[in-house]
């Protein structure tokens, strides 16, 4: 193991970490925003915008990012539009972290119990207050887990992201492999980098979704 | 003599409802109860008590008839029904206490949230009532940490937070265990005496005699019979209602000691 090797390439993971993190917040971000909006759309049954939703979680979920990305990055420049590889990592990871956010929120919506919203219906609080102070405080420590492990899925997704040239964590190493042919240095480099991003997140995770259940009993 | 003339305060007439498939829940419904007076709805199960008082809260939706309160309509999604409404307090069968709250945020929702009291004064109420009920020393609990009668408890001083013109009690002990039953019905008892119109769906039969000003028999979803308290349980018109009233007595086979 070449320890000099390793010390001399760490800044360089080191920015590719962060281009990799920004991507992921933004991506993450979005994916939330997404799939909060698509859920409350499922949830109120929205006529038309519910089988738009539908038909986009199945789309999404079914196909690979890469493939996804693909699309973006090659495909629609044949029809003229164009985006930068930063972009499309975005968009690319939004368009997926969506679809499973919505899932996320939508299976923490009904758990809500029915009598939930008509009990508060009859203390003459309106739809809008009853899914704000009612509905999705107890919605969303349910779907705390699951938006967790979406956003560590999302953050493992963006090793892809090499795929259309975009120089993160696993362009880095296949860069360092492809020219000095040091496997072992970079692929380690590549494992601890993941490992620092996620194991906070991790952990975060399992402290949330204990004290979510604390505060109920 | 003079008379004294009550003020109508609910009004229901013609009152259609039906499920989705057109099976009929509610059929031709027509009644009023005056401000002050406490209405009990007995009838077998399912024959539409619950939904009856469902309608009135505005949480299903009818095919027909007219429902108001004191004269103005209270059905409907618009946004005078929903204001009309909000003279309507409901309690139901399952505890329908907001989980994530204490006690006391539970109470303060919808006075701060609806009516846009303050704080202060909605907690000083929140108290009065609290002890009213014996729970003072539960308003920082949460709701799993109550009994289902402590939790009846909470959900009917909820509603009268709200000061409710007509209240609605949808069998709010059936799910309770037996000696829970009373510390419940005791409330709603008190709340009879202090003048507070009341419509209650309830299979207690002691606790319909002493609390009722009137009695109405539902079946299939029709109103079949009308009477006083004293004259239903002892002697109903209608044979229906006399063949209801006898699963509720038991008469000993056993003979022991002769």
């Amino acid at each position: 193991m070449d320890i000099a090797f390793i010390k001399q390439y760490i800044p360089m993971y080191v920015e590719a970490g962060k281009l990799t993190l920004g991507i992921a917040f933004l991506g993450i971000l979005f994916s939330l925003l997404i799939g909060f909006a698509a859920s409350l759309i499922l949830y109120y049954k929205l006529p038309i915008w519910r089988r738009v939703v539908q038909i986009y979680v199945e789309l999404s979920r079914n196909t690979p990012l890469l493939v996804q990305l693909f699309f973006l990055y090659f495909g629609l420049p044949k029809l003229g539009i164009r985006f930068s590889s930063e972009l499309c990592g975005v968009i690319g990871l939004s368009f997926l972290g969506g679809a499973y956010m919505t899932e996320a929120f939508r299976s923490g919506l009904s758990t809500v119990q029915k009598i939930q919203k008509e009990s508060a219906q009859s203390l003459g609080l309106s739809k809008g207050q009853i899914m704000r102070y009612i509905i999705f405080p107890q919605a969303l420590s349910v779907s705390i887990p699951a938006i967790v492990a979406n956003m560590i899925f999302l953050i493992k997704e963006t090793s892809v992201f090499s795929g259309i040239a975009l120089a993160d964590l696993m362009f880095v190493s296949k860069d360092l492999i492809g020219l000095y042919y040091k496997t072992e240095e970079a692929l380690l480099m590549l494992v601890i980098s993941y490992l620092i991003m996620l194991l906070p997140l991790s952990i975060l995770g399992n402290v949330l979704e204990r004290r979510m259940r604390i505060s109920y009993v | 003599m003079e008379e004294i003339v009550q003020e109508q305060l609910l009004e229901i007439k013609d009152l259609e409802k039906s499920y989705e498939d057109d099976s009929p829940v509610l059929k031709d419904i027509s009644l009023s109860v005056k401000k002050g007076e406490v209405v009990v709805l007995l009838g077998p199960s399912g024959c539409g008590k619950s939904t009856l008082l469902r309608t009135i809260m505005g949480l299903e939706r009818i095919q027909g008839g007219e429902i108001l309160l004191e004269g103005k309509n209270i059905v409907g999604k618009s946004e005078e029904a929903r204001k009309e409404r909000q003279n309507l307090g409901m309690v139901f069968q399952s505890y329908d206490l907001f989980p994530h709250m204490s006690i006391l945020e539970n109470l303060l929702l919808a006075p701060m949230k609806v009516q846009g009291r303050k704080r202060e004064e909605a907690v000083q109420e929140a108290r009065e009532l609290l002890a009213r009920v014996h729970l003072s020393d539960k308003e920082n609990a949460y709701p799993s940490m109550l009994s289902g009668g402590q939790k009846q408890r909470v959900a009917i001083i909820r509603s009268l937070m709200m000061h409710p013109k007509l209240m609605l009690f949808d069998e709010v002990t059936a799910a309770l265990d037996p000696e829970m039953v009373r510390e419940v019905l005791d409330v709603v008892m008190e709340l009879s005496e202090q003048g507070l119109t009341m419509l209650i769906v309830t299979h207690e039969m002691g606790f319909a005699k002493a609390v009722a000003d009137r009695v109405l028999f539902l079946e299939g979803g029709k109103i079949l019979e009308e009477n006083t308290p004293e004259n239903f349980f002892q002697k109903p018109d209608t044979e229906r209602a006399q063949q209801f009233l006898q699963n509720f007595s038991y008469v000993s086979h056993r003979h022991v000691g002769r």
